[in-house]
C-alpha cells in the first residue's frame, strides 16, 4: 500500500513541477499548445468535413501524413545510435545521456501514432484494430504488424525511462533485472519497427517503386543519419538551456555514427539509382517522374534534388575536419535532417502513386488544412518532449527526490 | 482554464456533426461475418431510414447472399471494345457512387484506357481522350476490379474489412472499414475509391434497389469498389456495365460451369492478363476475338 502512496507522491510532485518555470518556458510551452490547437483545430474541421479537406485523391491516396509517419518512425528508431553504445559497448559518456534519446523515442512515436490517426477516414472505428473488440489482420496485413510493434516500442521505452527516472527519484539504485533485458529487447524492436514500416511499402507489388528490397536497409541507414543528427542538436539544446550539462563526447561519438549511416544512406540511393535508371524498364517512370518529371508532371524534382544537395553539404562537412567547430556541425545536421526528411517523406511515398498503376498522372500538393495538423502534431511532440525534460532533468540532476520520511528502505 | 477553452474552441468544429452521423450502435455494430440475421435486419432497415433521410430516397437495402456452385468471372474482348465508356457511366447509375455532376465519373469502377496500336502498355495510356471514338491508331481497354484470387488489398487490409465471398467476390464492409487507404495502395488495378467526404448524388440519381456489400450509398471515410453488381448477378441478373454495352464486348459467367461462354472463352480463345506479373490471379481476362 505505501508503495502505491509513494508512487501517487511521486506523480503528484511531478505534476506540480510541470507547471513551475520560468516565463520563458511559459512563452516556449505556449506558443507549442498554440500551434498544437490549430492542429486539433484543423483535425476537427476534417473529422466534420472528410478528407476531402486534404489534398490527397483517389489517384494519390497518401501524402503528408504518412509521409511525415515514416520519417518518424526511423527517429524513433534511431534512439539505438544511443543505447547501442551505452549499454552494449557500455561507454560512460554515453550512459548519461542515453535517456534523453529514449524519451525522445516516446515522443516521437507517440506522434506517428497521430499521423497514422489523422490519416484515419474514420477513427471512430479505431476500436477493430484491437484484438478483442475488432478482427486484427494479423499475421497478413503488414499495418496490423506495424500497429503492434509501434505500440510495443512505446511501451518499452515508457517501462525503461519510467523505471530508471523512479528509482533515481527514490535514491535506489536500478535493478537490472528489471530493465536490462527491456532495454536489449528495445535494441532489436528498434530495428523492427523501421524494417516492418519499410516493409508495408515493399510488399506491394502493384507499386514497383516500393517493391525494391534496398527499401528497408535505406530506411535504416537514412534513418540512423538523420536520427543522431537530430540527437546532436537536441543535446546543445539542453545543456545551454537547463543546467544539465552534455560534455562534446557524445556529440562526437553522434557525430561518427551520422557520417557513417549518411555514407552508407548514399550509397543505397546510388545502387537504387543505378538500377532505375540504366536497365531503364517501364517500372523506373516512378522514378522518372520524381527526378526528372514525367510529361511535363515535375512538382518533385526541385524538391529531390534539394534534398540530395542538403545530403551531399552534410556529408562533406561531416567528414571533413570543419566539422569540429561546432556551428558548422549544426549547420550539417540541420541540412541531413531535412534532406532526409524530403527524400523519406514525400520523395519515397508520392512517387509510388504518381503515375497510377494504370498510367494516370495526378500530382500531390498538401493543402492548408492538411498542413496545419502536420504542423500541429509537430509542435505537440515538441512540446511532449520539452515537458518530458522538464520534469527528467531535475530527477536527473538530483533536484528532485523522494524526501527522507517518504522513501522505504531498500529491503524492509 | 486558458488551455481548456482554447481546446474547446479548437473543438467547435465537431458540434456541427449532426446528431445521428455517428452513434453507439454503429461504433459497437459487429464484423458483417459475425452478424445474425435479426441484426442485419435491424442495420438494413436503419440503414434505409438514415438514406432516406440523408438523400431523400425510399430504398430498399437487402443482403443477398452468394449461391453455391458459384465462381464469377468477367471477359472483356480488346477486339470489340470501342471506347464509348457506356460502362463506366452506367456503373454509375447502377451503384450510388459520389458525384459532382452528371458526367462526373471519377467515382465510377471502371476506368476506361486509351492506348496506341502496337503495344499494350498501361503507363502509356490516355483516360482522358473525348472526341469521337473509337479512334484510328488508337484501341480501348476498360479496367474495373480484377477480383483477384490471391488479391494483394484483402492482405493489405488490418481489420479484415474486405474479404472474398463464397462467389469470388471482393468486398468491403463499409461499416466496418478504418479507411485507412492500405488496400488502395495495394491494388494493381486502381481499382478502389475512396469516400473522401460524404457521397454526393441528386435524388433522381439514386438507385434505390441496394445491397449492403454492394451499392448502398456508403458513408463518408470509407473505401468502396466493384463487387461485379452483385445485387444483380447474385440474382442471375447480369452486371450493369455488361448490359449497357453497345458491341458486346463483355462476357460475364460462372467458371464452376462447364457450358458457360465464359469457360467457352478461356479455353479457346487468345486470352491476355493485365499485369500477370503481379502474381494477382485475376478473374477478369482480357480476349481478342
Amino acid at each position: 500500500m505505501s508503495h502505491i502512496r509513494q508512487y501517487f507522491q511521486f506523480l503528484v510532485k511531478i505534476w506540480c513541477l510541470s507547471w513551475e518555470g520560468s516565463w520563458r518556458f511559459y512563452l516556449w510551452m505556449g506558443f507549442l499548445s498554440l500551434i498544437s490547437l490549430i492542429g486539433v483545430h484543423a483535425w476537427a474541421e476534417q473529422l466534420v468535413e472528410g478528407l476531402q479537406t486534404t489534398g490527397m485523391t483517389n489517384q494519390v491516396s497518401w501524402g503528408a501524413y504518412i509521409a511525415n509517419f515514416t520519417f518518424l518512425v526511423g527517429v524513433a528508431a534511431a534512439a539505438v545510435m544511443l543505447v547501442i553504445p551505452a549499454y552494449v559497448y557500455k561507454i560512460e559518456s554515453m550512459h548519461e545521456v542515453v535517456l534523453f534519446g529514449e524519451l525522445m523515442a516516446i515522443a516521437v512515436i507517440t506522434m506517428c501514432l497521430l499521423f497514422v490517426t489523422v490519416d484515419l477516414g474514420r477513427p471512430d472505428r479505431f476500436l477493430h484494430l484491437m484484438p478483442p473488440f475488432g478482427r486484427m489482420n494479423w499475421p497478413i496485413s503488414m499495418l496490423s504488424w506495424d500497429v503492434i510493434v509501434l505500440n510495443g516500442y512505446l511501451i518499452l521505452n515508457l517501462h525503461i525511462c519510467g523505471y530508471l527516472l523512479y528509482m533515481k527519484y527514490l535514491g535506489r539504485t536500478p535493478s537490472k533485472k528489471f530493465y536490462i533485458p527491456f532495454v536489449f529487447v528495445a535494441i532489436f524492436w528498434a530495428i523492427s519497427i523501421h524494417t516492418v514500416t519499410a516493409f508495408l511499402y515493399v510488399g506491394l507489388a502493384g507499386r514497383p517503386f516500393w517493391n525494391h528490397p534496398i527499401v528497408a536497409p535505406r530506411f535504416l541507414a537514412s534513418a540512423f543519419a538523420a536520427g543522431p543528427a537530430l540527437l546532436i542538436l537536441t543535446f546543445q539544446i539542453i545543456r545551454r538551456v537547463t543546467g544539465f550539462w552534455i560534455g562534446n563526447e557524445p556529440l562526437q561519438l553522434l557525430r561518427r555514427i551520422t557520417t557513417i549511416a549518411l555514407l552508407i544512406s548514399l550509397f543505397l540511393l546510388g545502387c537504387e539509382l543505378f538500377v532505375e535508371f540504366y536497365s531503364g524498364t517501364y517500372h523506373s517512370v516512378s522514378a522518372k517522374y520524381l527526378w526528372f518529371g514525367l510529361h511535363g508532371h515535375d512538382r518533385l524534382v526541385p524538391w529531390i534534388w534539394t534534398a540530395l544537395g542538403l545530403n551531399v553539404f552534410a556529408l562533406c562537412v561531416l567528414i571533413s575536419p570543419g566539422a569540429n567547430r561546432l556551428w558548422l556541425l549544426d549547420a550539417a545536421c540541420i541540412a541531413l535532417i531535412v534532406g532526409i526528411w524530403i527524400e523519406k517523406g514525400m520523395g519515397l511515398i508520392v512517387p509510388g502513386f504518381i503515375p497510377t498503376p494504370l498510367g494516370q498522372i495526378v500530382e500531390y500538393q498538401p493543402s492548408w488544412n492538411e498542413t496545419f495538423i502536420c504542423l500541429g502534431i509537430w509542435a505537440f511532440g515538441i512540446l511532449m518532449y520539452s515537458w518530458m525534460l522538464h520534469v527528467a532533468i531535475p530527477i536527473m540532476n538530483g533536484e528532485l527526490k523522494a524526501g527522507p520520511n517518504e522513501a522505504i528502505p531498500e529491503n524492509p | 482554464m486558458a488551455g481548456i477553452a482554447g481546446l474547446v474552441t479548437a473543438l467547435k468544429p465537431l458540434l456541427s456533426l449532426e446528431r445521428g452521423d455517428i452513434s453507439l450502435s454503429d461504433l459497437l455494430q459487429k464484423h458483417y461475418q459475425e452478424l445474425s440475421a435479426e441484426e442485419m435486419s435491424r442495420i438494413l432497415r436503419k440503414l434505409e431510414k438514415q438514406s432516406n433521410e440523408d438523400y431523400g430516397v425510399a430504398s430498399n437495402i437487402n443482403d443477398t447472399k452468394a449461391r453455391e456452385g458459384v465462381q464469377f468471372a468477367y471477359a472483356l474482348s480488346l477486339s470489340k471494345c470501342v471506347g464509348c465508356r457506356r460502362c463506366a457511366h452506367a456503373c454509375l447509375a447502377e451503384n450510388n457512387q459520389s458525384r459532382e455532376s452528371e458526367d462526373d465519373i471519377e467515382m465510377s469502377y471502371i476506368r476506361v484506357l486509351e492506348l496506341d496500336k502496337g503495344s499494350i502498355n498501361v503507363e502509356e495510356s490516355d483516360q482522358y481522350y473525348d472526341g469521337e471514338v473509337p479512334k484510328k491508331d488508337k484501341y480501348y481497354m476498360p479496367v474495373q476490379c480484377h477480383q483477384c484470387q490471391d488479391s494483394p488489398c484483402t492482405k493489405a487490409c488490418p481489420v479484415e474489412a474486405t474479404w472474398m465471398e463464397p462467389d469470388g467476390v471482393v468486398v468491403v464492409d463499409y461499416n466496418w472499414c478504418i479507411g485507412c487507404r492500405y488496400c488502395m495502395a495495394a491494388c494493381p488495378y486502381d481499382a478502389r475509391r475512396f469516400n473522401w467526404k460524404k457521397p454526393s448524388l441528386p435524388p433522381e440519381s439514386v438507385n434505390p434497389n441496394q445491397n449492403y456489400l454492394s451499392n448502398r450509398i456508403r458513408p463518408q471515410g470509407v473505401v468502396e469498389k466493384c463487387t461485379f453488381c452483385l445485387h444483380r448477378t447474385r440474382e442471375g441478373k447480369y452486371p450493369a456495365c455488361l448490359e449497357v454495352c453497345p458491341t458486346g464486348a463483355r462476357v460475364f459467367g460462372n467458371l464452376l460451369d462447364p457450358d458457360s461462354e465464359i469457360n467457352y472463352i478461356l479455353k479457346n480463345k487468345r486470352v491476355y492478363i493485365l499485369k500477370e506479373d503481379a502474381g494477382t490471379t485475376p478473374k477478369f481476362y482480357y480476349f481478342f476475338d
